[in-house]
């Protein structure tokens, strides 16, 4: 069974005149998959994004997550899932300001009704993407790179089934940029699904298939054929 | 959904600890609010205590006989004794009689009017109290100079007088008092004493009085009967048992068949009565100004309502951002109820603080202005307090919660 079965999707907004966001886009993800969405501003990679996440719903058409029909939830529930079964990475890291890096991270288990040892659980995540140093930091007291990485834990610790990385290099320097692709390749690796948005070529071809989105519709779904991994040193530009 | 309370409070209390001048002016309404709620209950309670104390100085053991007949609503009105004529001082005098009355000890007629005194060219004008000579037996009272009038002067309609302290000092300033000869209302009267100090009791101002004998005082206004009349019982526990005697007496002197007291010329009052009916007074004066202060709660709750309209605005991104991984609309509503709710509290405990500090105060200056002021706070009154105050910050904070819980998650992710 796939993770993300997708058929028929649409999604219109109406603001006096009616708009196509999507149009009758199909496909499927595999569990363990590392995809890019790709296309230019306004193509509806977002859109679609913002669907997959669970934050949006279509206007129509089927979305099937882990079995599960979406468009039947209740927001109560469509929270829920969120919580459990999905990571958020963004461009612009949104992380709370005047909260340390820790509380930022366990931010996703307070709404969790899991019965676990949060603080434990935040940091064992935090370690492994190399913030053991920074546990008690504010936020404002990190780098552009350090926080995507605090994004990336936060995203994890729920022990999400896939991550959503919105344009996660956007903000980011070069050499930061590369340490994050890195740390999602490693992710991918160990297991995660991934789902990356980007309207680069470059940080698309980490991924190891590239669906294309162009004026609402699907235009292609490839895999990569020369797909670059990033190594510690690389410059992403 | 604990976890979630907890990081509330949590985030309340940093974000108040970062903007310390714009948390206090947002506090500012219901710290007045709640302080003066505070003052205005204590105050009420000090002031209520004074007069009950000074009730029971003169004696839980007094009764009063007025004249005229009506219910608790009329009593006061009668109490001037002037329009109602049905008491006299002969029943003052039979009310005496040890074989009708066993317990009583003392009885005191009186006859109050306003009187001008004259003395060289100096004149004062004051309230003219005809008594008996059992007068301080009843009331109490030290005599600073001289001496009090006795019966045989009292019954020979002789013109003596005892001034009260104000009295003497408006009217003979320096100048001795003994021996000397005053006009009152244009009669020639001796001066035989002057009352030490006593301040007002009870809303009567004992040194700001001219004591005369009662018959004189008849005499002079022409009239044949009495205001009222208090007799002294030698025990509380005796009150009840002598009114009923009083009234006994007085029935028979006035040719009344009813013993049901349906048809009294007279009304018997015993000072425990009096206590309730004070207490009753000043309890719902207390009650209604502690209403009126109140309301600059609901200002208080306004001020916080709008702050929370701000804070919901300020923090639109952070609300889509909590939705994105994975809070439902109850946890933003909680969220941010919980913060209304803390700052609410907090302004709550500073305002009961600063409240008993002013009530503190408040004693303090009373007791340096001689008054035997008690310090009380109730413990009600704070529990009331922060009840309330947390009670502001749920109603007042509910709608701004409500309207962030509502906020679509893509649209507040995107707010700039």
């Amino acid at each position: 069974m796939s993770l993300i079965e997708v058929k028929n999707l649409k999604r219109t907004f109406e603001d006096g005149v009616k708009t196509y966001a999507l149009r009758d886009t199909s496909f499927t993800i595999e569990k363990g998959e590392f995809l890019a969405i790709m296309g230019p501003s306004g193509s509806g990679k977002s859109t679609l994004m913002h669907i997959l996440g669970m934050l949006d719903r279509a206007s129509g058409g089927k979305f099937i997550f882990d079995g599960k029909d979406v468009s039947k939830l209740d927001d109560n529930e469509l929270a829920t899932l969120r919580n459990k079964e999905i990571g958020f990475v963004f461009q612009s890291f949104n992380l709370l300001q005047r909260t340390t890096v820790l509380d930022n991270v366990i931010l996703p288990l307070i709404y969790s009704e899991d019965k676990i040892d949060v603080r434990k659980r935040a940091t064992e995540v935090l370690k492994s993407v190399g913030l053991e140093h920074r546990l008690d930091h504010y936020t404002n007291q990190i780098s552009g790179g350090e926080k995507q990485r605090v994004a990336i834990a936060r995203a994890l610790v729920n022990k999400a089934s896939v991550i959503f990385a919105d344009e996660p290099t956007g903000n980011l320097d070069s050499k930061s940029g590369a340490q994050i692709m890195k740390i999602l390749q490693e992710l991918n690796d160990q297991g995660n699904t991934i789902i990356l948005v980007t309207h680069e070529t470059y940080t698309a071809e980490c991924a190891e298939r590239i669906l294309s989105l162009k004026d609402g519709e699907l235009v292609s779904d490839k895999k990569v054929t020369s797909r670059r991994r990033v190594n510690k040193d690389d410059i992403i530009k | 959904m604990f976890r979630a309370i907890i990081q509330s409070i949590k985030i309340a209390s940093t974000s108040l600890l970062s903007n310390k001048l714009q948390s206090l002016l947002t506090m500012l309404g219901i710290i007045i609010g709640v302080a003066s709620v505070v003052v205005i209950m204590s105050i009420g309670s000090g002031a209520q205590s004074l007069i009950l104390s000074e009730i029971k100085n003169l004696g839980t053991n007094l009764i009063a006989v007025i004249p005229g007949y009506g219910d608790d609503d009329d009593a006061f009105a009668s109490l001037g004794g002037f329009a109602v004529t049905t008491l006299t001082y002969d029943d003052a005098v039979a009310l005496r009689n040890k074989r009708d009355v066993p317990n009583v000890v003392a009885v005191a007629a009186y006859s109050k009017g306003f009187g001008t005194a004259e003395w060289k060219s100096e004149t004062y004008s004051t309230s003219l109290t005809g008594t008996t000579a059992s007068h301080l037996e009843v009331m109490g009272g030290d005599l600073k100079e001289g001496r009090f009038f006795n019966a045989e002067e009292e019954k020979r309609f002789s013109r003596v007088a005892v001034l009260g302290s104000d009295v003497r000092d408006e009217l003979l300033g320096q100048s001795d008092a003994l021996g000397q000869k005053i006009k009152i209302n244009d009669y020639t009267f001796d001066i035989i004493g002057v009352m030490e100090e006593r301040g007002v009791v009870v809303m009567e101002d004992f040194d700001d009085q001219i004591f005369i004998p009662i018959k004189t005082a008849q005499r002079m206004s022409g009239v044949n009967y009495v205001g009222f009349i208090r007799i002294k019982v030698d025990s509380e526990e005796r009150v009840f048992d002598t009114e009923e005697d009083i009234k006994m007496v007085l029935r028979e002197r006035h040719n009344i068949k009813d013993q049901s007291g349906g048809n009294d010329d007279f009304m018997v009052k015993n000072i425990a009565e009096a206590l309730a009916m004070i207490t009753e007074i000043t309890n719902s004066l207390r009650y209604f100004l502690a209403i009126m202060a109140g309301m600059s709660l609901i200002v208080g709750g306004i001020g916080i309502m709008n702050i929370m309209f701000i804070s919901v605005t300020e923090r639109t991104r952070e609300v889509g951002l909590r939705k994105a991984l994975g809070a439902n609309n109850l946890h933003i509503l909680g969220q941010f109820l919980v913060e209304a709710i803390f700052v609410t509290v907090i302004g709550g405990i500073i305002g009961i603080i600063l409240g008993v500090i002013i009530s503190f105060i408040i004693s303090v200056g009373a007791h340096l202005l001689g008054y035997d002021w008690d310090f009380i706070i109730s413990f009600g009154s704070i529990i009331l307090a922060l009840f309330v105050s947390s009670g502001v910050g749920l109603f007042f904070g509910f709608y701004p919660a409500h309207k962030a819980s509502k906020l679509n998650p893509i649209k507040a992710l995107r707010y700039e």
